[in-house]
């Protein structure tokens, strides 16, 4: 007599452990503690965020011209809309802005094509950006010639003056960085090296404000006599040199990644030094270490803030002026929102951005 | 092979251009050289500039009075000082803020690296946005936010927010209750150090005998125990030589206490905060980087989860942690700078800033605030050097 083993049908879970209940137990009040710590959170969120939201959107005033337009008691973002063309584009003439306008829509036509997984050229794109693009742009915003009106720097101001800031600052450094880098790795040049430590130890360690002092007060003296700089070029050498202390530092990095193999294989064909460097080991390290440059970048995208101590007047030096404008008393909390939530977008964004492409190019290297 | 083709003669020694030593070597000078001159250029420009301009170098004007008074000084200051001292108290607030500043991110950024961690997803996501917040905003905005736009509209000191009537926040500042130490203080204070003292022998009395026996002895309850008791104990005995002095609103503002100033309040503030988001991806990073079998093993052994956070998981995660949390450390001192944009008269804002407009020496003011800076890293990175020694991994 035999009879087949037949088990029954497996029980469908207990309904506590799936679905929304499951995943509120697990995650929420998994033991007495985390039920405490939710229950204090969500009491925290329930007070905070609807007086929060009322101010930001609720209450707050869109439309109008005038600070007479700001009546509700929540945000006053008339304020913020009266002035956002000076926030944006400082003082540059009001007909001309479309220069700045070209600019932006053709760097962005420009990136776009590097974001494309498919797209064969990223290289040659990359240097055209680095090295021929500011020319174009330099051109568009300064003027003078192709019958362009000619702007003066001190029109520059608001988010482009930003973006300037950094831009230039981080392209301009990233070759003198690498240099940098090369002349510390550098270990049968000891006089070499050890000036280029002294470089890069001596600009790590004093912050970018007395750079900025020293740009602007001790360079006017370094110079000959009748050869002057204007302010912004002034700060911009301080930000480059202050810049490419840190791209040394993650170019070392780079290469320090770099199996020695590498190195020996180099050696071993024969190349020269400049060879081995320019053709086996810097393409190699340089794609590494990009995530690490955006993240130098973001850095020195938050630090441009600092120009307004030398009196050039950046994205928030343009709010900190219009907040000193009479008809505008009081509403300084509207105008840092803003500027921070502009802030908060770019730098968001960017680090996103260096961590995606940090996993997608961890992949080589790891043994 | 060489009789195949005689003319052609191997070198017993590589052409001298090619030899690498002989090329490091030139190439070596022509960089030192290029250096020196390119220094030279420089100094000699900026000497006939002062000249031209009527600059007299030298640190002599340190000695002169400056005439200018100073919002804040932990040491005595008034107008008829040198400024020489002027630099002694930018220094001095420097530092304050500095140590303000490392003490409160330290604590902040521990608690919401850990909670960033929490099981509890509600916790875990609201302190990922407490970090995505905080450090994607530039710093000088943040300072300015809680200068300006909270600081200026707090209430005046009459309408006051306070805390058990003896702590005082207003648009003047915060006002704290100050410590009044009087003549037989001397013996608390000595018994402090003395049980501190006694702690440390203490703790290595236990360690040595827990290796020896494997006894366990509470150190931290004994510790605990020590250094509150003792203290009071004297504290007590020689009838309490201490009171607090509470601020008291008299007329418009607070008298007595001691007052933390708003520009002090809110660089403090927005230091901490800024750089206690970076310290907690430093430490969640440092905690991830212990492997899940290290907490495996240290529960096959059967200890306590409390035990296993202290004696497997923190000692390792520390050794990822320090070498991040030095620069941050090292960056926050840096950041305190900002303080000139406020107003808070710190190194920068004083030295490099009204000392700097008044005597019009540049290149000395300059060179001395940098080498603080310097010096101020120097420190802090040896210091941390010799707590990561200390920390590290004894390979046996």
């Amino acid at each position: 007599m035999s009879h087949d083993f037949a088990p029954l049908p497996d029980l469908p879970p207990p309904g506590s452990s799936v679905g929304a209940i499951g995943w509120l137990r697990r995650n929420l009040f998994s033991n007495a503690i985390n039920s405490v710590l939710t229950l204090f959170a969500i009491y925290l969120l329930a007070t905070l965020l609807p007086p929060l939201f009322n101010w930001l959107f609720f209450d707050a005033d869109w439309f109008g011209d005038s600070r007479d337009a700001c009546t509700s008691g929540g945000a006053c973002w008339v304020f913020v809309s009266a002035r956002f063309s000076t926030f944006m584009y400082g003082f540059f003439p009001e007909n001309e802005t479309w220069r700045i306008n070209l600019i932006y829509i053709a760097l962005i036509a420009c990136m776009a094509p590097l974001f494309i997984d498919s797209f064969r050229h990223k290289v040659k794109l990359g240097v055209f950006v680095i090295f021929v693009f500011p020319i174009f742009g330099f051109i568009l915003l300064f003027g003078g010639v192709f019958g362009l009106e000619q702007t003066e720097t001190s029109q520059w101001g608001g988010l482009t003056l930003t973006l300037l800031l950094a831009s230039v600052g981080c392209v301009a450094a990233l070759p003198l960085g690498i240099m940098l880098a090369l002349g510390r790795q550098a270990t049968n040049m000891p006089a070499v090296k050890s000036m280029c430590v002294l470089f890069i130890e001596f600009w790590r360690g004093v912050p970018l404000i007395t750079v900025l002092f020293m740009s602007s007060v001790m360079l006017p003296l370094f110079l000959p006599e009748g050869v002057s700089f204007d302010k912004l070029l002034r700060a911009l050498i301080g930000i480059t040199l202050f810049q490419s202390a840190y791209i040394a530092e993650v170019v070392r990095g780079g290469l320090q990644a770099i199996p020695k193999g590498q190195y020996e294989a180099a050696d071993a064909l024969g190349l020269s030094y400049w060879k081995k460097m320019g053709l086996i080991i810097l393409p190699q390290a340089l794609k590494i270490v990009i995530p690490g440059i955006v993240n130098t970048f973001i850095a020195l995208f938050k630090d441009t803030t600092l120009v307004i101590i030398v009196g050039l007047l950046d994205v928030l030096g343009m709010v900190q002026n219009a907040l000193n404008d009479p008809n505008w008393l009081g509403y300084s909390t509207e105008g840092y929102v803003f500027t921070a939530f502009v802030f908060w977008i770019f730098c968001f964004t960017m680090s996103r951005y260096s961590q995606s492409l940090e996993r997608k190019l961890h992949t080589g290297h790891k043994r | 092979m060489a009789d195949a083709s005689p003319e052609r003669e191997i070198p017993a020694k590589p052409r001298l251009l090619s030899d690498p030593k002989f090329r490091a070597l030139v190439f070596q000078i022509l960089a030192s050289i290029t250096v020196a001159a390119f220094i030279f250029f420089i100094v000699r420009n900026t000497l006939t500039n002062m000249e031209s301009r009527g600059i007299s170098t030298g640190f002599g004007f340190l000695d002169r009075a400056s005439g200018f008074g100073i919002l804040q000084s932990l040491i005595e200051y008034n107008e008829t000082s040198t400024y020489g001292r002027t630099f002694l108290v930018g220094l001095l607030n420097t530092i304050l803020v500095s140590v303000l500043g490392v003490f409160f991110a330290t604590i902040i950024g521990f608690i919401m690296g850990v909670l960033r961690l929490s099981s509890n997803w509600l916790i875990s996501k609201l302190a990922a946005t407490y970090i995505e917040i905080f450090r994607n905003i530039p710093l000088l905005l943040q300072i300015f936010f809680w200068y300006y736009a909270i600081g200026f509209n707090l209430p005046g000191p009459r309408q006051a927010m306070s805390v058990g009537e003896s702590l005082f926040l207003s648009n003047r500042g915060l006002y704290l209750p100050a410590p009044v130490f009087e003549s037989g203080f001397m013996a608390t204070g000595l018994a402090i150090i003395g049980s501190i003292v006694a702690v440390i022998f203490l703790a290595r009395w236990a360690r040595k005998r827990f290796e020896a026996t494997g006894q366990l002895f509470h150190t931290v309850y004994a510790s605990l125990a020590i250094l509150i008791l003792v203290p009071a104990l004297v504290f007590f005995a020689t009838g309490s030589p201490m009171h607090l002095d509470y601020p008291s609103l008299q007329g418009f503002n607070f008298q007595g206490g001691v007052v933390v100033i708003p520009e002090l309040f809110a660089l403090v503030l927005a230091l901490s905060i800024y750089t206690a988001a970076f310290i907690a991806e430093t430490v969640r990073s440092g905690i991830q980087a212990v492997s899940h079998g290290q907490t495996e093993a240290a529960s096959a052994l059967g200890l306590r989860p409390s035990w296993i956070l202290r004696l497997v998981v923190i000692p390792q995660a520390m050794r990822v942690i320090i070498p991040p949390l030095t620069s941050q450390y090292l960056n926050l001192t840096k950041n305190s700078s900002l303080a000139a944009a406020i107003g808070y008269p710190d190194l920068v804002a004083v030295f490099a800033g009204t000392t700097l407009n008044q005597t019009g020496q540049a290149v000395e003011i300059i060179a001395i605030t940098m080498s603080v800076y310097l010096l101020l890293s120097l420190i802090i990175s040896i210091f941390m050097n010799w707590y990561n020694a200390k920390m590290a991994l004894r390979e046996r």
